[in-house]
């Protein structure tokens, strides 16, 4: 118990007194996970468009796909990315692997299917003639296409919760395809996994807090223009 | 003048099986079509099609007399549509009427001078700013009505608009969509599954069934000669009249009627000029030399006897009293009677029978007092 109580107590201290490493690996986080997460948003919300009103041969198996990438594992992503981004790999060229744009990459492969996944749900679960009343008042396809996002934004801000969470508490991946630089590829999720190796759990846990507050923040903001849109 | 809207040899196949098929149908500049068949006859399709919200496996849809065909985006913004669900968005009121014209490009102040005057033309303009999720179902479909009429659309075409609704709303909802009717002469298409909304709306009335248009003409034509089996049991082989109220006392309304005078139950707000609507089974009829029993029947009337149409065990019967007259009667009377065409006979009926509703400024009494 000693151990959990002096690390807390450490943990607190290391985050009152401030520590310029912990704070640019935070915003490092935030800035590769939230830019993951607005290319999922985009991609995401294209191919949950697609699948929920597009009628083709092989819609369910695609469907099936993009569940089946809702859970995939974070380290079998970064294998993929890896071998991908690898100097002698397909897309060596462009010189990415160990940078933040390969862990982009990586957790944007993660927060994609997820976001697609609930764009679909939400977008098959509307009224199909809501679309047809909408092309009647004169909608283009775009236009259709924004009023029904807009329609289910309440489900659409629980695909930005889940791929969010996906994409920040990864750590798989990361490492792989990142490398955990100090000062170029740390995040939060890194960064814990490599004090607890050195046996410096004030330090993880300090760094796990600001993790779980940062996962807090942003639900709890979500949260509450979710209930506001509903009352 | 070419018409408004046309269809031409259009086929609409659903999984290889053909749900609809119209050689020529076409809808006037200013006129309300009224679109009748049973469930699943096609009469939804059919108004996709017009809507240019279904591209047909074959034919053409014609606005205007050009062809539609690629121009779908911009003539879909010079109609309006309104289906039986109001399907309203998650937002306010006033919101839900404008989106149509923010789409079209119409602009802010506009926008919201139409908003406000057509939720005040149906009175609703009390709830512009409530959201439109916290509305009775009679208020969204007040609230579909704004929004279809603050189109200003060219051509309205309607889908079964007050289906879902219960009888004292839809009758006034259907009272309100008549005036505005008048009041904007708007083209007009309106699909429904109920004689009695076709024949109170509708210039002229298509009849469809199998996915197939059986008859349209005048509606009161429709009404009097069916062309089928089928389309005279959709239309119930009415008699149709216009008449004139010349008195009315206890709930009673004498009309005239050619060289009759007809008792019918008088309705609160009821002008002048009226149809009087009267159902085929409604009729009794005797031969004119038998002695006129006492009864409790206000109505009686001679005539000749025109056409017998065998309906299996039941007979149609149009009489000529100087106006068309229809009774339904079963095969045994027929025999039993001795009836034929050219035959005197008399009719009677119960002031309770017959119905008087307003004659709009083209309806189908004009046509049938010819």
């Amino acid at each position: 118990m000693d151990l959990i109580w002096d690390g807390l107590r450490e943990a607190v201290r290391i985050l009152r007194t401030g520590d310029n490493s912990i704070w640019s690996i935070t915003l490092r986080s935030l800035l590769v996970s939230g830019s993951a997460v607005l290319i999922s948003l985009v991609l995401g919300i294209l191919g949950g468009a697609f699948l929920a009103f597009k009628d083709f041969r092989g819609r369910n198996i695609l469907l099936s796909l993009v569940n089946t990438g809702m859970g995939l594992p974070p380290v079998v992503v970064g294998l993929m990315v890896a071998i991908l981004l690898w100097r002698s790999g397909p897309l060596g060229h462009f010189r990415l692997i160990y940078t933040p744009a390969a862990m982009v990459v990586a957790q944007t492969v993660i927060a994609a299917p997820i976001v697609t996944g609930f764009t679909a749900a939400a977008l098959r679960h509307l009224d199909p003639r809501l679309r047809t009343q909408l092309y009647a008042l004169g909608a283009s396809r775009p236009q259709m296409l924004w009023i029904v996002l807009w329609e289910t934004k309440l489900p659409l801000m629980a695909a930005v919760m889940a791929g969010f969470g996906g994409a920040i508490s990864e750590v798989g991946a990361s490492m792989m395809v990142g490398g955990n630089l100090a000062g170029e590829t740390r995040v939060l999720t890194t960064a814990v996994m490599l004090e607890v190796s050195r046996g410096d759990f004030a330090l993880a846990m300090a760094l796990s807090i600001i993790l779980l507050v940062l996962i807090f923040a942003v639900n709890a903001v979500l949260t509450a223009v979710q209930q506001q849109e509903k009352t | 003048m070419a018409p408004k809207l046309s269809l031409r040899d259009v086929v609409v196949r659903r999984r290889r099986a053909e749900v609809l098929r119209v050689e020529s149908l076409d809808v006037h500049e200013g006129e309300v079509l009224a679109v009748i068949g049973p469930n699943g006859a096609g009469k939804t399709t059919l108004l996709q099609v017009m809507a240019l919200l279904e591209r047909p496996a074959q034919g053409e849809v014609l606005y205007d007399g050009a062809r539609a065909r690629g121009h779908e985006l911009s003539i879909r913004r010079r109609m309006a549509l309104m289906m039986q669900d109001p399907l309203l968005l998650r937002r306010s009121v006033a919101e839900n009427v404008a989106v149509g014209m923010r789409m079209r490009g119409v602009s802010g102040d506009k926008r919201k001078a139409r908003t406000n005057r057509w939720l005040a033309r149906f009175d609703v303009a009390h709830l512009a700013g409530r959201s439109a999720r916290k509305i009775s179902g009679g208020e969204a479909h007040r609230v579909s009505l704004a929004r279809a009429f603050a189109l200003e659309p060219e051509v309205l075409l309607l889908d079964e608009p007050f289906a879902a609704l219960d009888q004292p709303t839809r009758e006034a909802l259907l009272d309100e969509l008549a005036g505005a009717l008048g009041e904007t002469g708007l083209t007009t298409v309106f699909v429904t599954h109920d004689r009695s909304e076709a024949l109170r709306l509708g210039d002229r009335v298509a009849v469809i069934v199998d996915g197939r248009v059986r008859q349209v003409g005048p509606t009161a034509e429709v009404f009097a000669a069916p062309a089928d089996e089928d389309v005279a049991s959709l239309v119930g082989a009415e008699t149709i009249v216009a008449g004139r109220r010349v008195a009315s006392a206890d709930g009673i309304a004498s009309v005239r009627v050619g060289r009759h005078v007809i008792d019918g139950l008088a309705r609160d707000g009821l002008p002048d000029d009226v149809l009087m609507v009267l159902r085929p089974e409604d009729v009794t009829l005797m031969k004119p030399d038998e002695h006129r029993p006492e009864s409790s029947a206000r109505n009686h009337l001679h005539g000749t006897i025109t056409r017998i149409t065998l309906l299996g065990y039941q007979a149609r019967v149009s009489i000529d009293c100087g106006f068309p007259l229809f009774a339904l009667i079963t095969k045994q009377s027929l025999e039993e009677m001795g009836l034929a065409p050219g035959q005197e006979v008399a009719a009677t009926f119960k002031a309770h029978a017959v119905h008087l509703i307003a004659r709009g400024p083209s309806s189908v009494g004009d046509r049938q007092a010819d």
